[in-house]
C-alpha cells in the first residue's frame, strides 16, 4: 500500500432477504371484497364485535371469526392527527390528516387518510365517505379508496362511535 | 423442585406451504384444541402464556405480536415471546410456575417458513462481520459437520441413509408428517447427493405448522382431572459460535443439558430428538447415551416434518403422548437451536 | 361465505446494517485490506482465524495477533452443486473449515473448484484476493486450489 489508510472501524452489511407473501384467507376474504369496490368485516360468534380489516380472529375474544358482514363506506372520525413533516417515501405532502375512522356496521377502527376538508376543523365524531379511485384502477387494495372526505351529517356523540348500523347514523 | 405437569398437547400437520394462512390462523386451530382438551375457554384461563417464533422466517415484522391476536388478551394477559424454538418458551413457564408467580401456562410456537428461502434466512443468524456476509447456508453447514463424522469414521453413509429409512418408516404413523413412506436404507443411498455429502434426505424439509401445550402444577392438573405426565427434568446449554472451536463430532451441550436433566436417572424408554439432519440424530444418540431399549422418534421425527420454532415444543409434546397412551414411563425430548446442533435442550418426561 | 382468491405478493425485505467492529475484528479487516490474514492467540495458546475478542473457554479478553499464512488445508467441505442466489459463487463450490498455515483452528470459506473430484479433506488451498481490497470479509474472494507439486 503506497498511501497509510485508517485502521477499518465500521462495516456496511447490509442484508436483503427475498419473500413470497401469502395473505391469510381472513385478509383475502377482506382484500377480494374491496377489489369490488365493496368493504367488508367479520363479526366475532361471542362478544359479536366486527372488525376490519378482519385477521381471522376476536383479538379480545381469541375465538376464530367467520360470519362476513357487508360494511357501509360511510364512516365516523374516532381520533385523527395532522402529520406536519414530510415521511420519506410517501407521496403525500404534508400537512394531511390520517384518522382513525370507523365504517357504518363495524365497531373497531381502521386507519386511512381524510381529505377535502380544512384540516383544523376535523374533529372527533364527525362523518366521512370513501372517496374512490375509478372502478378501472381498483386492486386488492386498501387505497382502492383514495380518503375519506366529510358529508353533511351530524355528528356523532363520542359514546356512540363505533356502534352505528350498517344502515348509518340518523342524528 | 416443584415438578410440573403437562396437561394437554397438541400439533398441526406439517405441511410444505401452508398457503393462505396468516399467524392467527395457523395458531388459532391449535390453541382451540388444547383448550379443549382441558374444557376452558382461552388464555384467560391460564396464568401465563409464552410463544416461540421468529418473524425473519415469513418476513413479516412483529408476526409474533399479531399472533397475541389468536389468545383473547382482553383483559391483558400475563404474556412473553422467545425468538427462539417454543421448547425455550416451555423453560421459561416452568421457571414462571416455579417461582409461584403462575399455576399454569399455555405455550404455543408457530412458523411459516414457506415464504422465505430458509437455509438463507437461517444464514442471518451467524456470525455477523465472518460469516452471514457470506451467505452460508445452514445446509451447507451441516454437510461439512457430517463429512468431518464420515471422514472420522464415527459413522457411515449407510447409518445416516438408516436414520432417514426409520423416520419415514415410524411417520407412517404419525398423520401430522410432512414425509412418510416405506423407503429403505438403499433407496436413500440411490439418491444422488444434493449438497455432498448429504443427499436430499438426509435434510429436515420446509415446513409450516404450529404446536401448543399447557403445563401447570401437580395440583392444578389434577383440579382440571384430566390425564397428565410430568416434566422431571430439564437442562439447556449453548456452545460458541466459532465452530472451527467446536468439536463438531459430538455434542457437548446436549452431554451436559442430559446431565443437568438427569437422564441417567432411570431406563428411557422413548427419546424425540430435534435433529434436523440423518447424521446429528446418530450425534445426539451417542451423546445422549441412548441403547436399544430406547425408541427414538417414534414420530418420524423431524426428518419427517419440521415446524422451524415449534419442533422443539412438538418433541415434548410427542414424549407426552406416548407416556398418556400408556406405550412408554419414561421418555427424554431434545430441542436444538442455531448451526449444528449449536444449542441444545434436554428434557424428562415421565408417567405421573 | 366468499371464497378468497389466493393472493401471493413477493417482495424483498432490507436491513441496510452498519455494524461498528470494535478493536479485534477491526484489526483483521484491515489486515485483509493490506492481504494479510491475522489470528489471536487463545488462553490455550492456540491461534483463532478470524480472531475472536474473547476466548469461548475462559471468557478472557484476547489481544495477542499472529499473522497467519495465505495457505491452508481443507478439515471438511460441503459441495454445492447449485449456488443459490445469495451464495458467493455463481459456479458450484465448495464451503469449506480450512486450517490456514500457523493457525490451529479452522475458519469457514469457499473453494473456486471445477468439480467435487477435485476437492477433497487435507486438500491445500490458498486465499484468492478480490481485485480491491476494502476491509470486508469478502476481501477474500474464495480460496484455490493449490497444484499439487507446488505444495
Amino acid at each position: 500500500m503506497s498511501e497509510r489508510q485508517d485502521p477499518v472501524t465500521g462495516i456496511e452489511a447490509p442484508i436483503y432477504l427475498k419473500y413470497n407473501f401469502t395473505a391469510g384467507a381472513a385478509p383475502a376474504r377482506f382484500l377480494s371484497q374491496i377489489r369490488k369496490g365493496v368493504l367488508t368485516g367479520q363479526r366475532c360468534p361471542r362478544c359479536e364485535q366486527v372488525y376490519i380489516p378482519p385477521r381471522g380472529s376476536c383479538a379480545a375474544c381469541g375465538v376464530a371469526t367467520e360470519e362476513e358482514v357487508v360494511l357501509s363506506d360511510k364512516a365516523t372520525v374516532e381520533s385523527f392527527t395532522i402529520v406536519s413533516i414530510p415521511i420519506p417515501g410517501n407521496p403525500i405532502q404534508p400537512p394531511y390528516i390520517v384518522a382513525n375512522l370507523v365504517a357504518d356496521g363495524a365497531n373497531i377502527s381502521f386507519i386511512h387518510l381524510m381529505s377535502e376538508c380544512v384540516n383544523e376543523e376535523v374533529h372527533i365524531g364527525q362523518r366521512v365517505q370513501a372517496v374512490w379511485k375509478p372502478e378501472e384502477e381498483w386492486d386488492y387494495a386498501m387505497d382502492n379508496i383514495r380518503y375519506f372526505k366529510p358529508i353533511d351529517e351530524p355528528d356523532v356523540p363520542v359514546e356512540s362511535i363505533g356502534t352505528l348500523p350498517v344502515s348509518g347514523w340518523e342524528g | 423442585m416443584t415438578d410440573i405437569a403437562i396437561v394437554a398437547y397438541h400439533q398441526s400437520k406439517a405441511v410444505s406451504d401452508v398457503g393462505a394462512c396468516n399467524e392467527v390462523e395457523l395458531i388459532m386451530p391449535v390453541l382451540t384444541e388444547v383448550y379443549r382438551q382441558l374444557g376452558i375457554a382461552n388464555a384467560q384461563d391460564v396464568d401465563f402464556v409464552c410463544s416461540g417464533s421468529c418473524d425473519y422466517l415469513q418476513g413479516a415484522a412483529f408476526a409474533f405480536v399479531a399472533g397475541v391476536d389468536a389468545l383473547g388478551a382482553v383483559p391483558p394477559i400475563r404474556e412473553s415471546h422467545v425468538e427462539m424454538d417454543a421448547a425455550w418458551a416451555l423453560y421459561e413457564s416452568m421457571l414462571k410456575i416455579r417461582m409461584g408467580h403462575a399455576e399454569s401456562a399455555l405455550i404455543y410456537g408457530f412458523g411459516k417458513s414457506s415464504p422465505g428461502e430458509l437455509p438463507i434466512v437461517l444464514s442471518q443468524q451467524l456470525d455477523p462481520y465472518y460469516l452471514a456476509p457470506l451467505w452460508l447456508d445452514s445446509i451447507s453447514l451441516a454437510a461439512m459437520q457430517a463429512r468431518i463424522l464420515l471422514d472420522a469414521g464415527r459413522i457411515s453413509e449407510r447409518d445416516m441413509a438408516e436414520v432417514v429409512s426409520r423416520s419415514r418408516r415410524n411417520a407412517l404413523a404419525n398423520p401430522n408428517a410432512q414425509l412418510a413412506g416405506d423407503i429403505s436404507a438403499d433407496d436413500v443411498l440411490a439418491e444422488e447427493t444434493y449438497v455432498s455429502p448429504l443427499r436430499r434426505a438426509d435434510c429436515a424439509p420446509v415446513s409450516d405448522g404450529a404446536s401448543a401445550m399447557i403445563i401447570c402444577t401437580v395440583e392444578k392438573a389434577r383440579e382440571w382431572g384430566v390425564p397428565y405426565a410430568l416434566i422431571t427434568g430439564i437442562d439447556h446449554r449453548m456452545e460458541t459460535h466459532n465452530l472451527g472451536m467446536r468439536d463438531l463430532t459430538d455434542s457437548r451441550s446436549t452431554r451436559l443439558a442430559a446431565e443437568g436433566a438427569g437422564v441417567g436417572a432411570g431406563k428411557v424408554d422413548v427419546a424425540e430428538l430435534y435433529a434436523p439432519f440423518s447424521h446429528q440424530e446418530l450425534i445426539l444418540i451417542r451423546a445422549l447415551g441412548l441403547g436399544d431399549e430406547t425408541s427414538v422418534n417414534p414420530s418420524g421425527g423431524v426428518l419427517a416434518g419440521n415446524l422451524m420454532m415449534a419442533s422443539g415444543l412438538s418433541r415434548i409434546g410427542e414424549v407426552f403422548n406416548r407416556i398418556i397412551a400408556g406405550e412408554a414411563e419414561r421418555g427424554i425430548a431434545h430441542a436444538t437451536s442455531g448451526p449444528c446442533l449449536q444449542h441444545n435442550l434436554v428434557t424428562v418426561v415421565e408417567k405421573a | 361465505m366468499s371464497q378468497p382468491d389466493i393472493l401471493n405478493q413477493a417482495f424483498e425485505l432490507g436491513f441496510t446494517y452498519t455494524r461498528s467492529t470494535g478493536p479485534v475484528v477491526g484489526r483483521f479487516l484491515t489486515e485483509l485490506r493490506d492481504r494479510n490474514i491475522v489470528g489471536i492467540k487463545a488462553s490455550d495458546g492456540r491461534v483463532v482465524v478470524p480472531p475472536m475478542e474473547y476466548d469461548p473457554d475462559t471468557a478472557e479478553a484476547l489481544s495477542e495477533f499472529v499473522d497467519v499464512g495465505e495457505e491452508g488445508e481443507v478439515v471438511s467441505f460441503a459441495w454445492v452443486k447449485e449456488p443459490r442466489e445469495s451464495h458467493p459463487s455463481e459456479q458450484p463450490f465448495a464451503w469449506a473449515m480450512i486450517k490456514l498455515d500457523g493457525a490451529d483452528v479452522p475458519m469457514v470459506h469457499w473453494i473456486r473448484a471445477g468439480r467435487e473430484a477435485d476437492v477433497s479433506t487435507g486438500v491445500r488451498v490458498r486465499a484468492v484476493w478480490a481485485e480491491e481490497t476494502v476491509g470486508f470479509i469478502t476481501d477474500i474472494n474464495g480460496f484455490e486450489l493449490v497444484p499439487e507439486e507446488m505444495s
